[in-house]
């Protein structure tokens, strides 16, 4: 598992550690942070107190249901921006309430919950309709960055294959990456990593999402070698570049974003 | 053993259906032998009376009454077992060695049974005997006769010999089945006292085997290697609790020990922070050993078989080693990967990135600056691929080697490092899960420790 301190996005940032602030003030500023509406479909009391508390002090609106039914029959209405949804689940369970509202064609993105977490659970959720999945316990900062970053990735139809943020700028057909204007050479595995900062900018990505979507894999290296590969990425992209853009979120992951 | 329970018993019953069988068979078979040697002896006897009252007729014929007395006279006084008379058509007797005709009446051929006085050495006996009436001429009469009392004998005693063999046949079969029945019966009651033994808790009993390899000794093998396994099993569960406990019990007590030290007095904002921090931390190195131990459990079930497809391990353990190349550089180290091109296998590809990362992984954590860590993958002659990663830190004791692939244990001294050890028992556990083999020895030069694992290949 990752090894974020999760409060750090939902308490108040001390003041005694400026860099922080800065970087969440600039994160809210320029995501602007617009409410989501949330269904969480989660039976353990307890642990869904703890997910809409901490989603309802980032702003968003959170409904929760505790059964496969009434989960169901409010996964339906299709009036959220996310649901959460639990595998295991009284009624009806996590698996068919997705795959049911994916075949009444709600294409509402969710993310789904397993205690059970192995490679074949997840491939399950994911071919029953699940956009991505995460494995009980997590840290509360993997559940809001991977909320994140399924709202706002937009429609799946849109084909994008230039991103910019600021000064920085790649063509993903080219396989090109520029800064101010100057050519910056990347190896592939920089350039996929460099790319899914690039969809994903603004946002906080953490390790275990670069872990999956860069390199596909599932399970987390004993040693912490994302850090390492993201030094190497922004003595590339930043160093020699005045305002850094590569930002790491303590605790959390990392963010590509424009200086405010 | 009591009566009842062996009457109940399948061998018992079986026995006893094989008994009737066998006595219905034998029964038939003396039936018929019994049929037709009487029916044959009669016809036979019925031939020759018959035969010799047409010559007898044909004698009165050519030589007229008085040739037909002259003649069973001479019979008559050789008689044996024939009986002779001549009569008048009103029943006189004129010749004959029956004292007066019988007054029997006599079947529409003229044949007639009769009971008659034998005089033999012995004194007169009364003798059954079979004849036959013919009129001579309408105004006399002959009857020809045998002595049958023999033949009733013979059939008598071929009665009696089927009774016999009846009564012999149940008592030799009520006997057998018994027998039987008390054999497999005293042979199941071992293997059902064994059982009920184990059932209340005494797993380590055996069913006897008595070395006759019969079906039954067959059975209790069987049961034998089923509880063999069984005990194996749960000798590696009881090691995997006691091994979560003790991967789990001194992180939770430190945890606890924080936080409670932590609330002994009142502190700062800043030090309740770091202090939740350091918790935090904690709670994900548990969560992580957790993961593992979990991860591992599951492996060894083989529950992970069914996510086997073909993959091509040299892009994989390339993969891994550029995973791992900036963070060796990082530490000065250098990774060196010699890979062969297009080695594929059957395997869960999840699994072995995590095997060879792990080995990797173990190998960098060890080694120190400035050494050389090498991860080498090349085929082998019998179709099979052998997986190397060495390294030039401290090594493990040849002694302790054994242990380490062994499920869930790990050094001693490792045991500070979380997780280590149980990257180790992964690897072990997942080169099991393909059929492969791990071994732990000495690199070819200067000292470190060299991992192999051979997998067969698809």
């Amino acid at each position: 598992m990752n090894r974020a301190h999760s409060l750090d996005r939902i308490d108040a940032v001390p003041a005694s550690n400026p860099e922080l602030s800065v970087i969440c003030a600039n994160a809210d500023a320029a995501l602007g942070l617009s409410p989501m509406r949330v269904l969480v479909i989660e039976d353990d009391a307890e642990a869904a107190a703890y997910i809409a508390r901490g989603l309802k002090e980032q702003g968003h609106l959170v409904e929760n249901a505790t059964d496969g039914e009434t989960g169901l029959a409010r996964a339906r209405e299709d009036r959220f921006d996310a649901l959460i949804v639990d595998r295991m689940l009284p009624h009806v369970d996590g698996l068919t309430i997705v795959a049911t509202i994916r075949d009444e064609g709600v294409r509402t993105p969710v993310l789904f919950l397993s205690a059970l977490g192995e490679v074949d659970d997840r491939v399950k959720g994911l071919k029953a309709g699940g956009d991505d999945y995460l494995t009980k316990p997590f840290a509360f900062s993997e559940l809001t960055a991977r909320l994140d970053a399924l709202v706002r990735r937009g429609s799946p139809d849109e084909i994008r294959t230039k991103f910019v943020v600021s000064d920085l700028e790649i063509d993903i057909l080219a396989r090109s990456c520029k800064r101010g204007g100057e050519r910056i050479d990347l190896q592939p595995r920089e350039f996929k990593l460099l790319e899914y900062l690039m969809r994903n900018a603004g946002q906080v990505v953490t390790r275990t999402m670069l872990l999956e979507n860069v390199w596909e894999y599932h399970f987390d290296p004993q040693t912490n070698v994302i850090d390492v590969h993201i030094s190497r990425l922004r003595s590339k992209i930043d160093k020699r570049f005045g305002e850094p853009l590569l930002h790491t979120i303590r605790g959390a992951g990392y963010s590509l974003r424009a200086p405010a | 053993m009591p009566l009842l329970r062996l009457l109940n018993t399948t061998t018992f019953r079986l026995a006893i259906a094989y008994m009737v069988l066998f006595a219905v068979s034998g029964f038939a078979l003396i039936g018929i032998v019994y049929w037709s040697t009487t029916s044959f002896m009669s016809r036979q006897t019925d031939a020759t009376v018959a035969a010799e009252i047409q010559g007898l007729v044909e004698q009165y014929q050519t030589g007229g009454i008085q040739r037909l007395i002259s003649v069973i006279q001479a019979r008559s006084r050789v008689a044996g077992d024939s009986l002779y008379l001549l009569a008048e058509a009103d029943g006189t007797a004129i010749v004959g060695n029956l004292s007066a005709w019988p007054d029997v009446v006599p079947d529409e051929d003229g044949w007639i049974t009769l009971e008659f006085e034998r005089p033999l050495d012995t004194g007169p006996e009364l003798h059954q005997a079979r004849a036959r009436i013919a009129p001579v001429e309408g105004r006399f009469r002959i009857l020809v006769g045998r002595d049958i009392e023999q033949r009733m004998h013979i059939v008598a005693t071929i009665r009696n010999s089927l009774g016999w063999a009846l009564a012999i046949t149940a008592a030799l079969g009520l006997l057998g089945g018994a027998l039987l029945a008390r054999y497999t019966m005293g042979r199941l009651d071992e293997i059902n006292r064994t059982s009920r033994r184990i059932i209340q808790g005494d797993l380590s009993r055996r069913v006897p085997v008595r070395g006759s390899g019969d079906e039954l000794d067959q059975t209790a093998d069987n049961l034998n290697a089923m509880l063999d396994q069984i005990e194996r099993l749960m000798m590696g569960m009881r090691q995997v609790t006691d091994n979560i406990a003790h991967d789990l019990r001194s992180p939770l007590n430190r945890l606890r020990n924080r936080i409670e030290v932590t609330l002994m007095e009142a502190r700062g904002d800043e030090a309740y922070r770091a202090a939740l921090e350091s918790t935090i931390d904690e709670a994900d190195e548990l969560i992580n050993t957790f993961n593992a131990l979990l991860s591992i459990a599951r492996v060894e079930a083989g529950a992970l078989r069914e996510d086997m497809s073909e993959l091509d391990l040299s892009q994989l353990a390339r993969d891994v080693a550029e995973l791992y190349e900036p963070l060796a550089e990082e530490r000065g180290i250098e990774l060196a990967a010699q890979v062969s091109e297009g080695l594929r296998l059957r395997g869960n590809r999840e699994l072995l990135s995590q095997s060879i990362a792990n080995l990797v992984d173990n190998a960098i954590k060890y080694s120190p600056s400035g050494a050389k860590v090498t991860l080498r993958v090349t085929p082998m002659p019998d179709n099979a691929v052998r997986i190397e990663v060495a390294d030039q830190g401290p090594g493990i004791p040849a002694g302790e080697r054994e242990n380490v692939t062994k499920r869930f244990v790990r050094l001693e001294e490792s045991r500070s490092e979380p997780g280590v050890g149980l990257g180790l028992s992964l690897v072990a556990a997942v080169v099991r899960l393909h059929h492969g083999a791990l071994e732990l020895s000495d690199p070819a030069e200067g000292s470190g420790l060299l991992v192999v694992v051979e997998l067969p290949l698809a």
